[in-house]
């Protein structure tokens, strides 16, 4: 009990630790550049030990759960043998976690947005609606896609810079073709489709398939899987927005 | 009170968030592997772990951060600081003007990549795979210099209104420069770390920044030049860990008695 204590006031303080610049970046600009008072400084200290006890439960969860399910779960395709069972999951994790991702939802609401103010789309609910949804399952679809081909690429053991390469290409290619006001947007959905868990569940999954499979290098095959995720939205996007 | 219902309503928030990854996983565990979970109690109360950690973090992020941070943002962009009380009226707009935005942008890029759970997931892996060659600590660094350069660049692009296709497709030639020199064993975690820095601490924030921006520069249009910010935090992390390993390379060749010595 004496040691489990130990052991977490060991992560509250490294939790701290990872913290710390925010709190001293937003005192030294609230303090010194804006000269003003903190605001609400009770709750800011309560806001404080909140994401310090949050971050400090969370690391303690992905090493007990979503690290060792991840690696589980890949040398268990591994040892069945069967690669479409493989890819199936890949698509199905890639499309599951990003078709009800918060941040995309709110990126693609925006989207509307941008399409109505111009002229893309009708302007009013029915329109945007109907539009930020097909953003979304567009997005999922392409991420689910992107998980289904860094997969392939580590049972084939091909080098990524290859692939990237040519995401890069396909890139640059629509954005001479896009309509402008959607390249912003689709530049920024890359980022955003990655969430919290899903980016160790992913790592884990990778990793240990590069591991199970002999010839292949845990760190050259088995990174790359969030790399091809954050670039395949951005090439989906600008096509949604050149069809609809 | 107000503070319970946010701290369940988040917490409802991440169940669902997560419920189609466990729906996912356990039916592919039931139905294709057939097999039970390897320490199913262990990886449960972990799992329970997660979510009350997320909510904890994102509820104290809302609670305190976010608002705070926010309000920053719009003050910093605010023509009142920017050109002092008098003279908002016919100020011609020079970029200097905007020198604590950058500032800003930097350390704010900075410091909430150190603080993103997602990269911290991914360079305790990298650690791991590495046997050490990477530590925890110089991923997570040269992530958030990339991230703090690309902010604040991306917030220069906002004020002086340059296309945002210009910025990333150089970047883009530069990785593509960068991946054929840089050590092998770092290529895919460079373009990895692209894709990890922008999640729940760093987006809100950057989006009210570049919000913030756009709506208060002469000329700018929220809706056109508010987005890319995002686009920037990606991709110059990729520049700056496949830089950071091209440097302790370049350093390792000029001093081989140290290495061979250890």
């Amino acid at each position: 009990m004496n040691n489990w204590l130990w052991e977490f006031s060991k992560s509250l303080l490294e939790s701290f630790r990872d913290l710390a610049p925010i709190i001293i970046v937003i005192a030294f600009f609230q303090l010194a550049v804006l000269q003003q008072p903190i605001p609400n400084l009770g709750k800011l200290v309560s806001g404080i030990f909140m994401v310090v006890l949050g971050l400090t439960f969370f690391i303690r969860g992905l090493e007990m759960a979503l690290f060792p399910l991840g690696e589980s779960m890949a040398y268990a395709f591994a040892r069945k043998g069967s690669v479409l069972w493989l890819l199936t999951f890949a698509f199905a994790l890639g499309f599951g976690t990003t078709v009800a991702e918060p941040a995309l939802i709110a990126v693609a609401k925006e989207a509307a947005e941008v399409a109505a103010a111009g002229g893309m789309i009708v302007n009013d609910e029915l329109a945007k609606d109907s539009y930020a949804n097909g953003l979304r399952f567009t997005v999922a679809l392409s991420v689910g896609i992107a998980i289904v081909i860094g997969v392939v690429r580590i049972l084939k053991g091909w080098p990524i810079q290859n692939l990237i390469i040519v995401g890069y290409a396909g890139v640059v290619i629509m954005t001479f073709f896009a309509p402008k006001e959607i390249i912003g947007i689709a530049y920024d959905s890359g980022g955003v489709t990655t969430s919290t868990i899903t980016v160790p569940l992913v790592t884990a999954l990778g990793v240990g398939l590069a591991s199970s499979i002999k010839g292949r290098n845990p760190m050259i095959d088995g990174f790359g899987l969030i790399a091809f995720a954050s670039l395949t939205p951005m090439i989906f996007v600008m096509a949604y927005g050149m069809v609809v | 009170m107000e503070l319970l219902t946010h701290i369940l309503h988040t917490t409802l928030a991440t169940v669902f968030d997560v419920l189609p990854i466990v729906l996912i996983i356990f039916g592919f565990q039931i139905f294709v592997i057939r097999k039970a979970i390897p320490h199913l109690k262990k990886v449960m109360v972990g799992f329970f772990y997660v979510l009350v950690g997320l909510s904890l973090f994102l509820v104290g992020l809302e609670e305190a951060l976010f608002p705070l941070g926010e309000l920053m943002a719009t003050q910093l962009t605010d023509p009142s600081f920017i050109y002092g009380k008098d003279g908002i009226a016919g100020a011609i707009l020079d970029p200097w003007d905007y020198r604590w935005v950058y500032l800003f942008a930097l350390a704010i890029g900075f410091s909430t990549t150190i603080a993103e759970p997602s990269l911290i997931a991914v360079a305790i892996k990298a650690q791991d795979v590495s046997g050490g060659a990477i530590s925890i600590w110089g991923l997570r660094i040269a992530v958030a210099i990339g991230v703090a350069v690309g902010i604040a660049l991306g917030t220069y692009r906002i004020v002086t209104g340059t296309p945002l296709y210009f910025y990333i497709i150089t970047g883009y030639v530069v990785v593509i420069i960068q991946t054929l020199y840089a050590p092998k064993t770092i290529v895919p975690l460079a373009y990895d770390s692209g894709g990890v820095t922008t999640s729940t601490v760093t987006v809100p924030l950057v989006a009210a920044l570049g919000l913030g921006l756009a709506s208060t520069v002469p000329g700018r249009s929220t809706l056109i030049d508010g987005f890319g910010l995002i686009a920037f935090a990606s991709l110059f992390p990729i520049i700056s860990v496949m830089g950071y390993a091209q440097l302790s390379q370049w350093r390792n060749r000029r001093t081989p008695k140290n290495t061979e010595g250890e």
